[in-house]
């Protein structure tokens, strides 16, 4: 064996000065999502196995800034374990996967894909039941979260103001007081979106929000959702047709592991394709 | 007013500052006028008796409020925060049997236990602890060290629920071993006793007692404003919240694990200094301060009082130490029944403890 040659710092130090990004066009924070493309999330060629079970399969998506999407599909088509890969609980066998231009999700812990401006929500909500709805919204707001700064943390007047905002958006502002495990299914599901909602997420992905909603409810989240596309941009997954017509501008259908249709509701309802495997009308 | 003095007088509403100005008064003013002014041959006279109960009562509140925070808010149960009251014992201890000085049964410099081991000098531990500082240095600092790398490493590992409780009362269990073995250098099953001064106040004057007891009242009054402050504040909201789904404030962005740590080891401070409280009043500490069935006793004292409350921990503290130096004079052989039968009793009907009785009957009327 040939013993390791230590470099000296000296030659080292001087190549990594050399060029410091006099190439790149704009510039690139760290940590910023990078729009300039009109893109919030690339997936390309996502590969991920489970014991030999093929979850998905070469998986690629676009979602542009702004826009509301719904992805549809048999179960098991995949749609979970691509928000899993999305949010960073699971690590694709191959493929990248990207927020904005620069930020490999990949590469990221859960923590930090969500602090980099990705807000997901669970099929089950989960909702802190002995706080009011006020404070269920404080504790979500994006602040300042180590212990020192929440010891002496006030609400200022814009805090005050963002969470009766939030509030009327997801119509609990007559609640505002009320305990929140005393709040009907459906409004503890808005509960938690606003919850999404105050840790300004760039990007929400949103599994099964209408599950268990009354048809009031869900009429009144297709609402919000389309109140909010343009200044969020949102991924939605669902299986109640009906709330996904409502919605939908652009529909994306997965079966076993891959996008086998795009495009709007009446276009994909009518793709031979998906009629087979999914639609079977 | 002041931002500090606003943001102490919001921490209660009206009938809460009544309450504890009664509750300041009583003990500032009534008990060292009925003890120190009232002589001895009326009626009226609070005997030693009674100042050193209550002031010990009053250091178990201490503690029964450093659980509360931990168990009731963070939901954290420790069955073994009888070691940092022991440890804070333990400290201020030291000090007082230096301030022996030769007074001891054999008259010499070091304290009798270590005549009697025949050591020549104090061990390394002592070092320092004829200071007063250096001793109330380490009531704060070593109950604290310990519940700091305790929790550091029981916290970083989600070591969670029963699992946490047992591993508390094992550590709890190994100290007292370990402070039972005279090699240790803390009097072994004896522990300390016979103290003669603190801070060249003989230490048995119904004045200097008198002192002990208001320093406790207001550690007292201090560690309930200081909880109530935590728990009102946007950092008691997370603490409850992740007593109710950790997971769930983990996902919201907040480090649970430094939570955690802060209300773990500030609780093992506050049961340091209600330890150091305790010793000169009560006169003796020794290793059963730290026996597991001790550490449970506490939190019997906050289930009963009512979790999450605060004030129900002092309640609780104050009705069953009541109790139990009732029935431990009157039915020595029964007092164990008793407490285990209240500590049943108050499972299956009081979950939320004489507090949770009394916030219901004042809603219903």
């Amino acid at each position: 064996m040939k013993p390791v040659e230590a470099i000296p710092l000296e030659e080292s130090a001087p190549a990594a000065q050399d060029d410091t990004g006099t190439r790149y066009t704009h510039p690139v924070t760290p940590g910023e999502v990078d729009l300039s493309h009109g893109a919030i999330l690339y997936l390309e060629d996502i590969s991920v196995s489970f014991e030999g079970f093929r979850a998905l399969n070469k998986l690629s998506l676009m979602i542009e800034v702004g826009e509301l999407r719904c992805v549809i599909g048999p179960n098991g088509a995949g749609k979970t374990t691509m928000m899993d890969v999305i949010t960073g609980r699971t690590r694709p066998d191959a493929g990248s996967c990207f927020f904005g231009q620069t930020i490999d999700l990949t590469r990221l812990s859960e923590a930090e894909i969500a602090h980099a401006g990705i807000g997901r929500k669970f099929q089950k909500p989960t909702i802190f039941e002995h706080h009011t709805v006020f404070e269920n919204l404080e504790l979500a707001m994006k602040a300042d979260k180590t212990v020192r700064r929440t010891l002496f943390a006030r609400l200022s007047s814009e805090e005050r103001d963002r969470i009766a905002e939030t509030l009327q958006l997801i119509r609990l502002s007559d609640r505002a007081g009320r305990v929140a495990g005393l709040l009907s299914h459906g409004q503890k599901q808005w509960l938690e979106i606003g919850m999404l909602l105050m840790q300004e997420p760039k990007l929400l992905l949103l599994d099964e929000p209408v599950a268990g909603m009354s048809d009031e409810e869900t009429e009144r989240t297709a609402e919000l959702f389309v109140a909010l596309a343009g200044a969020h941009s949102l991924v939605v997954v669902e299986h109640d047709m009906a709330f996904i017509e409502r919605i939908a501008r652009k529909v994306t259908v997965l079966h076993e592991g891959a996008v086998i249709a795009e495009g709007p509701m009446a276009q994909v309802q009518n793709d031979p394709r998906v009629i087979e495997v999914y639609l079977g009308r | 007013m002041g931002p500090i003095a606003t943001t102490i007088s919001r921490l209660y509403g009206t009938r809460g500052w009544i309450a504890l100005g009664a509750f300041a008064a009583v003990l500032f003013i009534v008990f060292p006028v009925f003890s120190l002014l009232v002589p001895p041959s009326s009626p009226f006279h609070v005997s030693q008796y009674w100042v050193t109960l209550i002031g010990k009562i009053m250091c178990y509140a201490i503690v029964a409020l450093a659980m509360d925070l931990v168990w009731g808010y963070a939901g954290i149960l420790s069955l073994g925060h009888g070691l940092f009251f022991a440890l804070g014992g333990y400290a201020m201890g030291m000090y007082l049997m230096r301030q022996i000085g030769r007074e001891g049964q054999y008259q010499a410099d070091l304290p009798d236990f270590m005549v009697f081991l025949d050591w020549k000098e104090y061990p390394w531990h002592w070092w320092g602890t004829e200071h007063f500082w250096y001793a109330m240095l380490l009531v704060v600092v070593v109950p604290g060290l310990l519940a700091y790398v305790f929790g550091y490493f029981a916290f970083r590992s989600r070591v969670k629920g029963v699992y946490f409780s047992i591993i508390t009362q094992a550590l709890t269990f190994a100290a007292m071993l370990l402070f039972f073995r005279n090699a240790t250098g803390f009097g072994g099953n004896n522990g300390f006793t016979d103290f003669k001064r603190i801070l060249g106040f003989t230490i048995a004057t119904p004045e200097t007692r008198m002192a002990l007891f208001a320093i406790t009242g207001a550690t007292l009054i201090g560690a309930l404003l200081l909880g109530r402050w935590l728990v009102t504040s946007r950092f008691g909201r997370v603490l409850m919240a992740i007593r109710d789904a950790e997971q769930r404030v983990a996902f919201c962005g907040y480090n649970t694990v430094n939570y955690k740590l802060f209300i773990w080891t500030l609780s093992a401070v506050l049961c340091g200094i209600a330890g150091a409280l305790y010793v000169p009043q009560v006169g003796i500490i020794n290793p059963s301060e730290m026996s597991p069935a001790n550490s449970i006793e506490i939190a019997i004292w906050v289930a009963v009082g009512g979790r999450g409350t605060l004030a129900g921990a002092i309640v609780g503290a104050g009705v069953v130490n009541g109790a139990k130096s009732f029935f431990t004079q009157a039915f020595p052989e029964y007092w164990l029944y008793v407490l285990g039968l209240a500590f049943i009793l108050v499972t299956l009907f009081m979950p939320h403890g004489l507090v949770g009785i009394l916030r219901k009957w004042r809603a219903t009327t």
